[in-house]
This record gives structure tokens, C-alpha cells and sequence, in this order.
């Protein structure tokens, strides 16, 4: 049981790390391509930034969960 | 680093840490964890429009990762979620309309303040009671693991008065499998309706009311009150994310970068909630509304709303 656990443990401590590489590269792409974008959109078009606001962040919610699930799986599959 | 929709410089790395925290109470407890999120952005300089507005988008995409979990473990009545969504957006539409009233009526401020405390100490006191008879009156018994079969039964010390609530032939009544049960369309409506009233009074989802009222009013199991809860709470932050987008007061670029932490944190939480018992749940639930009224006494005795 706490062979277990600590083998738990360690692939989430693992997925911490690989998600913590890609989040800070994300915010490089995210904040370069889409901030200016975005910002201009806020002031111009308020309705369509609102509606495309809503589906960025439904889409990286969607999007996250299953690279982390991704990731857990491939992790958990090379522990095992 | 520079969020240009808002003008605000924050460090990403707090964001993401504040969101990871929320996440986790969001996804153990079915709260949107505004009474954190709102004073966080705040504190980092960043106007309130937009710690109210910006809040209410990252609480959309954390929701949506922790129902998935939910989901995935059979903890989401969407036929309860969507009714219930319809009673939330009313129920937060006259709040807001009520407190615009009472404002130009006179010192509103006060008497909210002071309901509020005497709601958030009373939920705790109440589930504190509550949550230890029943764990100790288990003690007595069998203890059992939180399997499906277990959380759909999760048992109660206040039973008898939610049994009572159940039998209230109001028609129509709607038939919840998921959850178990069927009861009176007007009673899920009153208590969606009551949730959305504190959350128009007092800003955020109120989830601190709702997800207690779900569990104690309609009798739906711990498990899967804390994940309809996420649900509907999707259902009335998007509603709330688009009227305040339209007002210039959401700074989607900061509410990102918060989810990619509450991303984490509230599949941590959600998956958690698998490994405790409804009761134990509960209890844990206990300190969340008297941090709503710390808040509220600090915003009281400052004048300042964090």
C-alpha cells in the first residue's frame, strides 16, 4: 500500500513538473500572439470578446485535462 | 509581467498559484472560491470591476475541469444542475436589483453585512453539529468506504427534516435518478433562487450556501451536491462572465493564466473527494463560510471591500 502511494506520489510529482515546463511556454505564446488580439477586440468589439472569452477559456480548460491526463497516463505507464 | 486588457502588472507565477489553491477547494467542495480569487486580485492592485469580472471567467474554466472529473465518477445530476441554473440566475439578477434598491433607500451596507454573518456562522455551526452527530452515530455502526452504493445513502442527522422536505407533494415533481430522489420543482427552484439572491447580494457563487442547502434541503448526497454544484455553477459564471465581458470588466489573459494552476488543482480536489465519506466532507466544509464572514466583519470594520 505505501509502495503504492509513493509510486502515486512520484508520477504526480513528475506531471508537476512536465505541466509547469508547458505552462510557462504557454504563457509565452498565449500573452505574445493572443494578448494584443485580445486587447483590441475588448475595445472594439466588446460582445464578440466577450463570446470569444468565454470559449478560450472553456477551451483550455478542455484542453489542459486532457493533456494531464495525458500526461499521467504516459508516466504512470513508463513507472509500471 | 504587463496584462494589457486590464493595465495590471502581476506576476504569472502568483496567479498560478492562487488559482491552484481555489482549485483545489473548488473541486473538493463545489465552490467557485471567489471569497479568495476577489481579495487575491485585489491585493495585487487590480482594479474591483475587474477582479469580479476576471474571477467569474477563470471559475468557468476550473468548474469545467472539475466537473469532468466529477462526471467521471458519477457525481453530476445535470437535470438538477440545469433547473437549478435557472433559479441561480434569477435568484442573482433581483439580488443585484434589490441591492441597487436598498442602496438608494439608505445604509444598506450594514444590514447585508449583518445577515450575511449571522447566514455564514449559522451554515457552520449547523454543519459542524450535524457532520460530527453523524460521524460519531456511524462510529456506533459499521463504518464503510465511500463506494457508489454509500454516497448515494450518505447518511444524515438532519434526515428526518429532509425526508419531510421530500414528501411536500407541490406539483410538478421531477424525478432525479441520478441523485436518487424525487421532489417538488418549486423547492429546487427556492433553493437555487435563495443561492443566487446571496450571490447577487453578496458578489461570487455563494456556493457556501448552496452546496449546504443542496445536501440538507433536497437531500442529494454529499458527493454529488459538491459536483452539481460545479455544474450549475459553469452554467450561471458563464452568464456572469459574459454580462461583465460586455461591461469591460474581464481581463481574460489573467483569468488564463490562474486556470492553468486551477486546472491542476481542481482535478487534485475532485479526485480527493473519492477518498472521504459525505459526513467527512461536510465537516471539512465547516471553515469556508466563516472565512465569507472574516470578510464581511473585515469590510465592516475597514469600509474597504477586499
Amino acid at each position: 500500500m505505501k509502495k503504492e502511494t509513493a509510486k502515486t506520489l512520484r508520477a504526480f510529482a513528475i506531471e508537476l513538473v512536465v505541466y509547469a515546463a508547458l505552462v510557462v511556454g504557454y504563457f509565452f505564446l498565449v500573452l505574445h500572439f493572443l494578448g494584443e488580439g485580445l486587447h483590441q477586440l475588448e475595445v472594439r468589439h466588446r460582445y464578440t470578446y466577450a463570446g470569444v472569452a468565454l470559449l478560450l477559456i472553456i477551451g483550455q480548460a478542455v484542453i489542459l485535462q486532457n493533456v494531464t491526463t495525458l500526461l499521467l497516463r504516459l508516466i504512470r505507464g513508463r513507472a509500471g | 509581467m504587463l496584462f494589457p486588457i486590464s493595465s495590471a502588472h502581476i506576476s504569472p507565477i502568483y496567479l498560478v498559484i492562487v488559482g491552484f489553491v481555489i482549485g483545489i477547494l473548488g473541486g473538493f467542495f463545489g465552490v467557485g472560491g471567489s471569497f479568495i480569487a476577489g481579495p487575491a486580485l485585489r491585493a495585487v492592485g487590480l482594479d474591483w470591476n475587474f477582479a469580479v469580472g476576471t474571477d467569474l471567467a477563470h471559475i468557468v474554466g476550473k468548474s469545467v475541469v472539475a466537473v469532468r472529473q466529477h462526471r467521471a465518477f458519477g457525481n453530476v445530476d445535470l437535470r438538477l444542475g440545469l433547473v437549478m441554473a435557472i433559479g441561480t440566475i434569477a435568484g442573482a439578477e433581483i439580488g443585484a436589483q434589490l441591492i441597487q434598491m436598498l442602496k438608494r433607500a439608505g445604509n444598506v451596507n450594514l444590514v447585508v453585512s449583518i445577515v450575511s454573518i449571522a447566514v455564514y456562522v449559522s451554515i457552520s455551526t449547523f454543519m459542524m453539529w450535524e457532520s460530527r452527530k453523524t460521524l460519531r452515530s456511524k462510529k456506533r455502526g459499521v463504518a464503510a468506504p465511500a463506494t457508489a452504493a454509500t454516497k448515494k445513502e450518505d447518511p444524515s442527522s438532519f434526515g428526518h427534516v429532509t425526508r419531510s422536505i421530500q414528501r411536500l407533494n407541490i406539483p410538478p415533481l421531477i424525478k432525479l435518478p441520478t441523485s436518487g430522489i424525487t421532489i417538488s420543482l418549486w423547492i429546487i427552484l427556492l433553493v437555487a433562487f435563495v443561492g443566487g439572491l446571496f450571490s447577487g447580494f453578496l458578489g461570487g457563487g455563494a456556493g457556501y450556501i448552496r452546496m449546504p442547502s443542496m445536501v440538507y434541503v433536497l437531500g442529494i448526497p454529499t458527493h454529488l451536491a459538491v459536483g452539481t454544484d460545479l455544474f450549475e455553477i459553469i452554467i450561471s459564471a458563464s452568464y456572469g462572465t459574459f454580462t461583465h465581458a460586455i461591461k469591460g470588466n474581464v481581463d481574460i489573459l489573467i483569468a488564463l493564466v490562474m486556470h492553468t494552476g486551477a486546472a491542476i488543482g481542481a482535478q487534485i480536489g475532485a479526485i480527493s473527494t473519492q477518498y472521504f465519506t459525505g459526513p467527512k466532507i461536510r465537516l471539512a466544509f465547516v471553515p469556508l463560510p466563516l472565512i465569507g464572514a472574516a470578510i464581511v466583519i473585515y469590510t465592516l470594520m475597514t469600509g474597504h471591500k477586499v
